[in-house]
């Protein structure tokens, strides 16, 4: 197994920096900083203590009997990252790079945010350090996740309305990567997915890979074996790549990455980078892109706020590429299905980005046998979701989503 | 081979002791015919050397100004990187002597084709290209085809370089791009603080000529700066221009109105006023 990245932060042919000059000295400066205190104990040791204390570490990985059953295949087990504090896996990177950013003496934190589950736990880490933090989010986005726009506000964060280009997800990172270059000095930026130019890729995974460690330890301890096949969803694939990483050298552990179908990847309206998109730089860096043929990005679509996103970070397009791991597409109506299928059989609401990968299981998992394991990665709750499932419940079903 | 017309126009101003004015204008806005007419205006207003503007949906180191143009191109007219080489071409056969930059983000020269895309740039008479989301760490390959093609890989430099200002520099052609405030393309009334010490550093790095941008929006700042650089560049200030008369350049009626606004503008930034 390569090392990746390479020192330009290269996952093969993917990565890299591919961002302004006025840029540069934070990257470079990041990634000293980083490698420094990734290698520092006192520095791991504050950040294990924090995740464990603050943050309930290590959540449990839960045998879904009833839906193995009920799907009467494989034995299904699910990563419950969403019994973390705030409810989803973000924090795991954000109590990282809070930490990081206090090393470095930065004052200030900014953080983009599509569902505002990243500025929210970007927020509370904030709070928590006590760093200054503002929040840069669509105006579309803020429109449709009001009650956690409120919830950055009550955890003392300022959230920046973002006016420019789709005023979703994508205009905020832009938004972000332009207020950062013009305050470098004293303010630290936490990217919240395991994309952008390197370093952040790579950063991002090793605070998330804690995800796939723990779920390694607890599967060899519960069924005495490696699972056959791991599935995570993947928007920017920050959650995908923490619970893969640790199960990359093993080569009998299938690797499933799960992205927005939306309406369909025969329509328009998806986020299916991986099987409709195409290799270009965006945000930063070389990986898949969703682009028309001239390199314009395109917009994307999904039910889940945090899918929905036309780029993919680099270490999954070098998965993807060298056949490590498969990526399939998961349509909004069959996410809305396997959600209601998991509240009843487990009952255990996951958020609309989760239930992609537990709609892959639904798929999956039947044409195994009894004695094969799924582990899945639950990412997070599905609270935050459910005021827009009622609407897509009870007002004539996923075309009256965003 | 043929001087670098980028080249022979620093030399040029040298001899006349003069800076040179470079204009950026985003292509297309509000649409392609009209581009190749602004073009025209600019060099009549006394602009010494133009860059053009490839829209892009997500242009990351552009403020408001250039980001609400290249919106404004790419849904009035769907503007690809190809239809900006084009306007270069019809500038030029329509007797424009300037020499022509193309400024483009690195996706749409990606999608595009390397080969394919010097192969178009020599043959419609553009000279130098700016990509600000390339830094030298990811232009190798790019760097060595530009050289083969004689077409000048103009970098940036910002007063955050610090050390990479002598490397950057130690590979630049045409002129040297001095980012005059960090953050984004926009008018401002404050320049960094560091400003001249970082002019005279990159000045004594590098023998190519430096010019001066980003923010820069009035004959005042121009002046300020053409005691310390061979050119300087506006953007943002001809841009909002532009973006103020659209509609009288919309109306076959009213469109030399709108173009002479332009000259005005641009005439008072060069002293020629």
């Amino acid at each position: 197994m390569i090392e990746v990245p390479d020192l330009n932060g290269r996952f093969g042919k993917f990565g890299g920096r591919y961002v302004p000059e006025t840029l540069m000295n934070a990257l470079l400066e990041l990634e000293e900083a980083y490698k420094r205190y990734s290698q520092d104990p006192e520095f791991i040791a504050e950040i294990r203590n924090l995740l464990h204390k603050y943050s309930g570490r290590p959540t449990s990985l839960y045998h879904a009997q009833h839906l193995s059953e009920q799907l009467g295949g494989a034995q299904i087990y699910l990563k419950r990252e969403d019994l973390n504090h705030t409810g989803a896996h973000k924090i795991n990177n954000t109590i990282g790079q809070g930490i990081l950013a206090k090393r470095m003496g930065k004052t200030k934190i900014i953080a983009e945010t599509g569902a505002g589950q990243h500025g929210v736990a970007s927020a509370t880490v904030a709070a928590l350090l006590g760093l200054e933090c503002k929040v840069f989010m669509g105006e579309e986005d803020m429109k449709r996740q009001e009650l956690n726009v409120f919830r950055m506000q009550l955890l003392g964060a300022e959230v920046v309305p973002v006016t420019s280009g789709t005023r979703t997800l994508k205009d905020a990172c832009n938004e972000t990567l332009r207020y950062w270059v013009s305050h470098v000095d004293d303010t630290y930026y936490i990217l919240g997915s395991a994309t952008g130019p390197h370093p952040y890729p790579m950063i991002v995974r090793d605070f998330q890979r804690i995800i796939g460690d723990e779920t390694r330890e607890q599967i060899v301890k519960e069924a005495g074996r490696l699972p056959d096949y791991v599935v995570a969803a993947v928007g920017g694939g920050s959650n995908a790549i923490g619970m893969f990483y640790p199960f990359i050298g093993d080569d009998s552990v299938k690797l499933i990455g799960v992205e927005a179908a939306g309406r369909g990847v025969d329509t328009e309206e998806h986020a299916a980078t991986m099987t409709k998109g195409r290799h270009g730089v965006f945000q930063g860096s070389l990986s898949y892109v969703l682009q028309d043929d001239h390199g314009q990005v395109l917009p994307a679509h999904s039910i889940s706020a945090g899918l929905d996103y036309p780029g993919i970070g680099p270490e999954h397009a070098y998965l993807k590429d060298t056949d490590r791991a498969n990526y399939v597409p998961i349509t909004d109506a069959e996410a809305l299905d396997a959600l209601q299928l998991l509240s009843r059989t487990e009952g255990i609401i996951p958020a609309l980005e989760s239930a992609h990968a537990i709609a892959e299981v639904v798929k999956l998992a039947p044409k195994l046998s009894r004695e094969e394991i799924v582990v899945v990665c639950l990412s997070g709750r599905g609270d935050k979701d459910v005021q827009a499932i009622m609407g897509y419940l009870n007002g004539g079903g996923v075309n009256n989503g965003h | 081979m043929a001087i670098n017309a980028i080249d022979a126009a620093f030399q040029r101003l040298l001899e006349e002791g003069r800076t040179a004015l470079i204009p950026f204008v985003t292509i297309g806005d509000p649409d392609l015919g009209t581009s190749v007419d602004i073009i025209k205006t600019l060099e009549q207003a006394g602009a010494d050397m133009v860059e053009l503007g490839v829209p892009y949906s997500d242009p990351l180191a552009d403020g408001p100004v250039i980001q609400r143009a290249s919106e404004r191109a790419l849904s009035n007219a769907s503007v690809t990187l190809a239809d900006v080489i084009d306007v270069a071409a019809q500038a030029r056969a329509a007797g424009v002597q300037l020499p022509f930059i193309l400024f483009t983000y690195f996706n749409p020269v990606l999608q595009f084709g390397l080969d394919r895309f010097f192969d178009l740039i020599v043959s419609k008479g553009i000279s130098g290209l700016i990509i600000p989301d390339l830094p030298i760490e990811e232009d190798a390959e790019l760097r060595e085809m530009a050289e083969r093609a004689d077409i000048h890989l103009i970098p940036l430099v910002a007063p955050t370089s610090n050390d990479r200002v002598t490397r950057i520099a130690a590979k630049a052609r045409g002129f040297v791009y001095c980012v005059s405030s960090l953050g984004v393309t926009g008018v401002r009334a404050d320049f960094h603080k560091g400003i001249d010490e970082f002019l005279a550093t990159v000045r004594s790095a590098t023998s190519t000529p430096i010019a001066v941008g980003f923010g820069i929006s009035n004959r005042e700042q121009v002046e300020r700066f053409s005691k310390q650089a061979d050119g300087v560049i506006v953007g943002s200030a001809i841009v909002r221009k532009i973006e103020e008369v659209v509609p009288l350049l919309q109306s076959p009626d009213t469109k030399q109105a709108g173009l002479e606004q332009i000259r005005q503008f641009v005439s008072e930034l060069s002293g020629r006023a």
